[in-house]
C-alpha cells in the first residue's frame, strides 16, 4: 500500500506549483501524473474545445489565408483585363468561378485581392488602436487627476457625434483614397472604447494589496502598470481587439462604399460592392464580395465568443 | 432628481461647445467655399469675390467666424447655405421629417418583433425556435447595411423588368410630384428602407433581450414566485419579463438619439431625401455650415436622449438613486 500523493506542499514549504507551468514533483506518486496548469493553458483548453469559436477560427484561416497569399492563390491579377468576356455570370469557363466585372476582369480574383486590403486595415486598425487604447486607458486609470480627465473627455467628444459621421467628415476633409491614410483614420476613432474597459480596471486595481506591496518593495510605475495591473486586463481587451477587426473592416467597407474610403482600382471589398451598385441586372457583382464580408463577420464573432468564454476565469461554460 | 438632470444639462453644454469648435476647424480648414465661384472668373470678378467673403465673414480669423457662427446658430436658425445661399432650417426640418417616418417605423416594429421573439426564445431555450432566431440574429448583425439593401434592390429590380410588377420601389419618396406621408405610394416607397434597417435593430434588439430574460429567469426572486405556486404565465409575465425590460427601454432611448443621424447608406442607396442623404451630398460639396447644422442637430439630439436614458432607468428601476 502506498501513501496518497502529497496533493498540497506541506506547511512551510514552497509551494512549487505556483509559478505558471512549473512541474510538480511527482517522484512520490507512482502511477499517478499531476500536471500543473497555468490560467493561460486553462483557457487555451477552453478555447480549443468551443466548437463554433473553432468553425470561426477555421473559416478566418481559409478566408484570410486566401487574401494574405493572394498572388499566388488568384487564378489572374486584380486588373487583367479581358475585353472578349464582360460582364459573364459564375461559370467554369476559363476558371471565372465569381465571373466577370465590367471590363472583363477575373471576379474571383478581384475578391481574393479585396479580402487582402480589408484585413490588412483590419488587422492593423485592431492593433494599432488596441495599443493606443491600453496606454490611454493605462495613463487614465493609473495616474487619475488632470491627466485622466483630459483623456476622458476627449473620449466624451466621441459620444456626442456618431462615429461613422464623424469618420466620414474626416476621410472627406484628409481627401481619403489611400489605404494607409483609411486604417489611420480607422485606428483613431477605435481606441477610445479599449482606453475606457482598460481605465476602468486600472482604478479598481490601482487600490489592491498587491500593487501597494509592489510599491513597497520598490517598483517604478510603468512596473506596476504593465507586470502587475495589466495582465488583469488582457481578457477583456484580447476580445475586444478580435471584434474590433470586424468592425475596421464592415467600417472601411461603409466608407469606400460611400466614396470616402479606398479608391479603386485597389480593391477592397467595400469598393467591389460599391462597383457592383452600379450593375443591379449582374447580381454577382454585389452578392459575392458581400457574401464574403458576412463571412469574415460572422467568423470573428464566433471566435470572439470562444475567447470571452475562454479567458473569463470565472466562466466554466466550457470544460477546460 | 432635478439637480442631477440639471447637472447633467450644464455639464453637456462645454461638451458641445468643444465637439462643435472642433468640427468648425475642421471644416473650415477643409477647402475654399468660394472655389467654385473662383473657378469662374469671367462672370466672377474678384471685387465680387471679394464682397462675398467680406459678407460671409470668411476674411476673418477663425475664433471671429467662429463667434459668428454662433450667433447664427441663435439668430438665424443655422442661416444660410454658402452655395445656394438658402436658408438651412427648412431643409433640415423637411430631410427630418423623412428620417423619422422611416427611421421610427423600422425602430418599433424591430423593438416589437425583438422583444416578442428574445422572450419567447429565453423561455424555451436551446428550442429549434431559440436556435433558429439565434442564426438569423446572428446573420442579421453580421450582414453590413449596405449590402442588404442592395440585395433588396437588386431583387425588386429584377422582379419588376421579369414580371412587369410594381411590388415596391426601389428609390426615392414618392413617384408623382407630391405625395400625402402616409399614402400608400408612400408606403410602396419606404418599404425597402424600413425592411432593411428593420433586420438589423431587430437582429440586435431580440440578442438582448434573450439575454437579460435569462439573467432575470434565473435569478432567486423568481424561483421564489415559482415556489409560491404562482402559474408560470405570470412568473413570466409579471416577474421576469417587465424586469427584463428595463434594460432594453435604456438601450432604445440611446438608439433613438443617434437616430436623427439619419441612415446615411440607407437613405443613399434608395435615394431618400432624409438627413443622413442631406449630410453625405453636403459633405461632398464641403457645405461646411449645412454640415455643421447637421452635426449640431444630431449632438444634441444623442445628449438629450442619453440623459432620457438614464432618467428613465432611475425611473424604472426603483434601486438606481441619482443624487
Amino acid at each position: 500500500m502506498t501513501e496518497p500523493a502529497p496533493l498540497k506542499a506541506p506547511p512551510g514549504v514552497v509551494d512549487s506549483t505556483i509559478g505558471a507551468g512549473a512541474a510538480l514533483d511527482t517522484s512520490a506518486a507512482e502511477g499517478l501524473e499531476l500536471e500543473a496548469r497555468s490560467q493561460w493553458s486553462y483557457a487555451r483548453r477552453r478555447f480549443l474545445r468551443h466548437r463554433l469559436a473553432m468553425i470561426g477560427l477555421v473559416g478566418l484561416v481559409i478566408i484570410f489565408g486566401a487574401g494574405a497569399l493572394a498572388p499566388w492563390v488568384a487564378p489572374y491579377t486584380f486588373d487583367q483585363i479581358d475585353l472578349n468576356l464582360v460582364l459573364h455570370p459564375p461559370t467554369t469557363l476559363a476558371h471565372h468561378f465569381f465571373g466577370t466585372d465590367e471590363i472583363g476582369r477575373d471576379y474571383l480574383s478581384r475578391v481574393i485581392y479585396g479580402i487582402r486590403t480589408s484585413e490588412q486595415v483590419g488587422l492593423v486598425v485592431a492593433f494599432a488602436s488596441t495599443l493606443f487604447g491600453l496606454i490611454m486607458g493605462a495613463i487614465a486609470g493609473y495616474y487619475r487627476g488632470w491627466i485622466d480627465n483630459f483623456i476622458m473627455r476627449i473620449t466624451d467628444l466621441f459620444l456626442t457625434i456618431p462615429v461613422l459621421v464623424m469618420l466620414l467628415v474626416t476621410a472627406a476633409l484628409l481627401g481619403a483614397g489611400n489605404q494607409w491614410l483609411i486604417t489611420g483614420i480607422l485606428a483613431a476613432f477605435f481606441w477610445t472604447p479599449i482606453a475606457r474597459i482598460v481605465r476602468g480596471v486600472f482604478l479598481s486595481l490601482r487600490e489592491k494589496e498587491y500593487v501597494e506591496a509592489a510599491k513597497a518593495v520598490g517598483a517604478g510605475d510603468l512596473r506596476i502598470m504593465f507586470r502587475h495591473i495589466l495582465p488583469n486586463t488582457l481578457g477583456p481587451i484580447i476580445v475586444n481587439a478580435t471584434l474590433t477587426v470586424a468592425d475596421a473592416i464592415i467600417t472601411e467597407a461603409f466608407l469606400s462604399f460611400l466614396g470616402q474610403g479606398i479608391k479603386p482600382p485597389t480593391p477592397s471589398l467595400g469598393v467591389l460592392v460599391a462597383g457592383g451598385q452600379s450593375f443591379p441586372q449582374d447580381w454577382w457583382l454585389t452578392v459575392l464580395p458581400g457574401l464574403v464580408l458576412v463571412l469574415i463577420v460572422v467568423c470573428v464573432n464566433f471566435v470572439g465568443d470562444g475567447l470571452r468564454d475562454a479567458l473569463d476565469p470565472q466562466q466554466r461554460r466550457v470544460r477546460a | 432628481m432635478l439637480t442631477y438632470i440639471a447637472r447633467r444639462i450644464l455639464y453637456s453644454i462645454p461638451v458641445l461647445v468643444a465637439s462643435s469648435f472642433i468640427s468648425f476647424t475642421l471644416l473650415t480648414e477643409a477647402g475654399d467655399p468660394l472655389a467654385n465661384l473662383r473657378a469662374n472668373p469671367r462672370t466672377n470678378s474678384p471685387q465680387i469675390l471679394h464682397h462675398l467673403a467680406h459678407v460671409y465673414h470668411l476674411d476673418q480669423s477663425l475664433p471671429v467666424r467662429y463667434w459668428y457662427w454662433v450667433q447664427s446658430v441663435f439668430t438665424q436658425k443655422f442661416g444660410v447655405s454658402l452655395l445656394t445661399s438658402q436658408p438651412i432650417w427648412p431643409d433640415i426640418t423637411r430631410a427630418m421629417g423623412h428620417t423619422l417616418q422611416i427611421v421610427l417605423l423600422a425602430q418599433l416594429i424591430a423593438l416589437v418583433l425583438g422583444v416578442a421573439v428574445g422572450i419567447y426564445s429565453a423561455i424555451r431555450q436551446y428550442s429549434a425556435f431559440d436556435y433558429t432566431f439565434t442564426t438569423v440574429s446572428f446573420l442579421g448583425y453580421a450582414m453590413p447595411t449596405f449590402w442588404l439593401a442592395l440585395i433588396l434592390q437588386i431583387l425588386f429590380v429584377d422582379i419588376y423588368l421579369h414580371w412587369h410588377v410594381r411590388i415596391f420601389y426601389t428609390s426615392g419618396l414618392n413617384s408623382g410630384v407630391t405625395s400625402s406621408t402616409w399614402s400608400l405610394d408612400r408606403l410602396q416607397h419606404i418599404a425597402l428602407p424600413v425592411i432593411t434597417l428593420t433586420v438589423v435593430s431587430f437582429a440586435l434588439y431580440s440578442r438582448y433581450m434573450r439575454a437579460t430574460m435569462l439573467d432575470v429567469i434565473n435569478s432567486d426572486y423568481v424561483r421564489t414566485a415559482r415556489a409560491k405556486g404562482l402559474p408560470e404565465h405570470l412568473v413570466v409575465m409579471r416577474h421576469v419579463v417587465r424586469n427584463a425590460l428595463i434594460p432594453i427601454v435604456t438601450v432604445s432611448a440611446l438608439t433613438f438619439g443617434g437616430l436623427l443621424a439619419g441612415a446615411i447608406v440607407t437613405e443613399t442607396i434608395f435615394t431618400l431625401d432624409g438627413m443622413g442623404f442631406y449630410f453625405i451630398t453636403k459633405l461632398n460639396q464641403l457645405d461646411i455650415y449645412a454640415v455643421m447644422a447637421y452635426l449640431m442637430v444630431v449632438a444634441v439630439s444623442i445628449v438629450v436622449f442619453n440623459l432620457i436614458a438614464d432618467v428613465l432607468y432611475g425611473f424604472l428601476d426603483p434601486r438606481v438613486r441619482y443624487d
